[in-house]
């Protein structure tokens, strides 16, 4: 049985300015299974933050059910990590602080908080700025930060709304790497939203291609490529060319 | 070697901010000893010194019955600033958040606190008097009138504006909404709740001594309003620097608690030493 299942959900936001709804998802199924890796890939306002939201129990669907297994999505829980688009850190709190936060949350004393946010802050390339509040780190650091928060909670579903858009193409490559290294190892399920398709196709099981206004799922493409994946080889630029030709406008198809 | 015209530059820059407050307070003192008006009426900053110097000291006992008693009616209004300015604080935060985390609470008291908000807090006098008597406690009530309402209407103005985003991140990560109240809500409030706690501060010492003026027999103001009652304006003008003093000394107090815990601000916001 699928892990996450989205079953004829649509979310339409009511615009009071304008007395109309603008689709944000409109009848959207899909289902991931335990131990994949889905990338949601898809032009900007497509839905993908949406669709994530509604995982993340941060929003709920107008129509249709989410499910993570088995349960009905009503609120956010620790079972569900997050990794924002926007950073997202408590500014006041130092760098460890905000790995360890959901610790807090759980009561944890300072001592142990602190030991155990080390290993995560380690993982994310972090050590040295430990102490440091958000605002003196760059935006790609913090945004480490917020997955070694994720990471730390060790959920059984990880989300990742864009989560290295910020970063330099270099960094972007070894945490690229790295994630592939923590979901294998964590033996967790990744849901993983994008507009890159080289990215999509260097980490996901599966590639979700949606398209906008409104928001659907075109098609799931499982992604059948060895480890690590070769950005350059015939394999990958066929599954690249397949995604290009589902992205472009829909009267281009009509006229080919 | 410095230059001759640098070193003019830099002994200017260093007495800059000084000038027009020594030449300001020359020039009073000309006027005073000129004679155009009488003496008593613009005590030169000369006498205000000398007043001042007695009331702090007890020098010459020109100050009679406040001789060497200044210590003790700067207290007297410190405490009373101090408790009515604590009160409004724990009020203050604690409506605060719980009207702008809760729309029943707004709906609630949100109306009585919009109808009490617009009457001036001096005007309390009679029914505080009424109420309390002739001690500290009418006092402190007005402190706690003037100040409470801007603590409370920054803590809601720091509550609304939380972060959504913020308190997803702590739901993520299982949050209570005591924890997420406490753990976010309340400081990602604490930069609005600073600013509210500068106003309120300023209030407090003006109400403290409206209301030594006439509901209290000891205090700073209470010595402002009695001296002139003896015509004596140099002691009249050393209570109102006392009391300018003293505001901007508890301002300044607040100021450096801020800076310290608001540090993490810096980086991220224009000014960047605590302000
Ligand atoms: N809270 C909201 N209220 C109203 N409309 C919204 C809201 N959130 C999203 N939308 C609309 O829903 C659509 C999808 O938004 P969404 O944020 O999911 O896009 P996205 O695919 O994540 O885009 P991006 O790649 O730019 O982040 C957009 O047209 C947006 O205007
Ligand atoms: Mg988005």
């Amino acid at each position: 049985m699928a892990l996450i299942s989205i079953d004829h959900v649509s979310r339409i936001f009511g615009d009071s300015n304008r007395k109309t709804g603008i689709v944000a998802l409109d009848d959207v199924s899909i289902d991931v299974g335990r131990g994949e890796f889905i990338c949601l890939l898809g032009p900007s306002g497509c839905g993908k933050s949406t669709l994530l939201n509604l995982i993340a129990g941060f929003d709920e669907p107008s129509q249709g059910t989410v499910r993570v297994g088995g349960q009905v999505i009503r609120r956010p829980g620790a079972d569900r990590g997050v990794v924002f688009q926007q950073p997202t850190l408590m500014p006041w709190l130092p760098v460890w602080e905000n790995v360890a936060f959901y610790l807090k949350m759980q009561g944890i004393g300072k001592a142990i908080r602190r030991e155990k946010a080390q290993r995560f802050i380690e993982m994310v390339g972090l050590q040295g700025f430990e102490n440091h509040f958000p605002s003196e780190l760059s935006g790609g650091m913090n945004q480490r930060v917020g997955i070694a928060r994720a990471l730390l909670m060790n959920p059984e579903v990880i989300l990742m709304d864009e989560p290295f858009g910020a970063l330099d193409e270099q960094t972007k490559m070894d945490m690229h790497g790295e994630l592939i290294r923590i979901w294998r190892e964590s033996q967790s399920t990744i849901v993983f939203v994008t507009h890159g398709i080289d990215e999509s196709l260097a980490l996901g099981t599966h590639v979700a291609v949606m398209s906008a206004r409104p928001g659907r799922i075109r098609e799931l493409i499982p992604i059948d490529l060895d480890r690590p994946r070769d950005p350059t080889s015939t394999a990958f630029n066929d599954y690249k060319r397949h995604i290009l030709s589902l992205l472009r406008p829909e009267p281009v198809k009509d006229w080919a | 070697m410095m230059s001759f015209p640098s070193l003019l530059v830099a002994i200017y820059k260093r007495i800059e901010r000084g000038i027009v407050p020594i030449l300001l307070i020359a020039g009073w003192e000309t006027f005073s000893r000129s004679g155009i008006l009488p003496p008593a009426l613009l005590p030169a900053p000369s006498q205000v010194v000398v007043a001042w110097a007695d009331w702090v000291f007890g020098t010459d006992g020109n100050t009679q019955s406040y001789s060497g008693r200044w210590i003790f009616d700067s207290a007297a209004s410190a405490f009373r600033v101090f408790s009515g300015f604590l009160l409004a604080m724990l009020l203050g935060v604690t409506i605060g958040m719980a009207i702008g985390w809760s729309r029943t609470v707004e709906a609630l008291i949100e109306p009585v606190l919009q109808i009490l908000r617009p009457v001036p807090p001096v005007s309390w006098i009679p029914l505080a008097i009424i109420w309390f008597g002739i001690a500290d406690k009418p006092a402190i009530f007005l402190v706690f009138m003037g100040s409470f309402f801007p603590v409370l209407l920054s803590a809601i103005h720091g509550v609304k504006g939380c972060d959504r985003d913020l308190l997803r991140a702590g739901a993520m990560t299982g949050g209570t909404t005591v924890k997420l109240l406490c753990h976010i809500v309340f400081p990602a409030a604490l930069p609005s709740i600073f600013s509210g706690l500068r106003i309120a501060i300023g209030s407090a010492w003006m109400l403290t001594v409206t209301a030594e003026m006439v509901a209290v027999k000891s205090g700073v103001g209470y010595v402002l309003w009695d001296s002139y009652y003896f015509l004596r304006y140099d002691i009249v003008i050393a209570s109102m620097i006392s009391i300018g003093l003293l505001g901007f000394l508890s301002d300044f107090v607040i100021k450096r608690i801020a800076a310290h815990v608001l540090r993490w601000q810096r980086g991220s916001t224009l000014q960047t030493k605590g302000g």
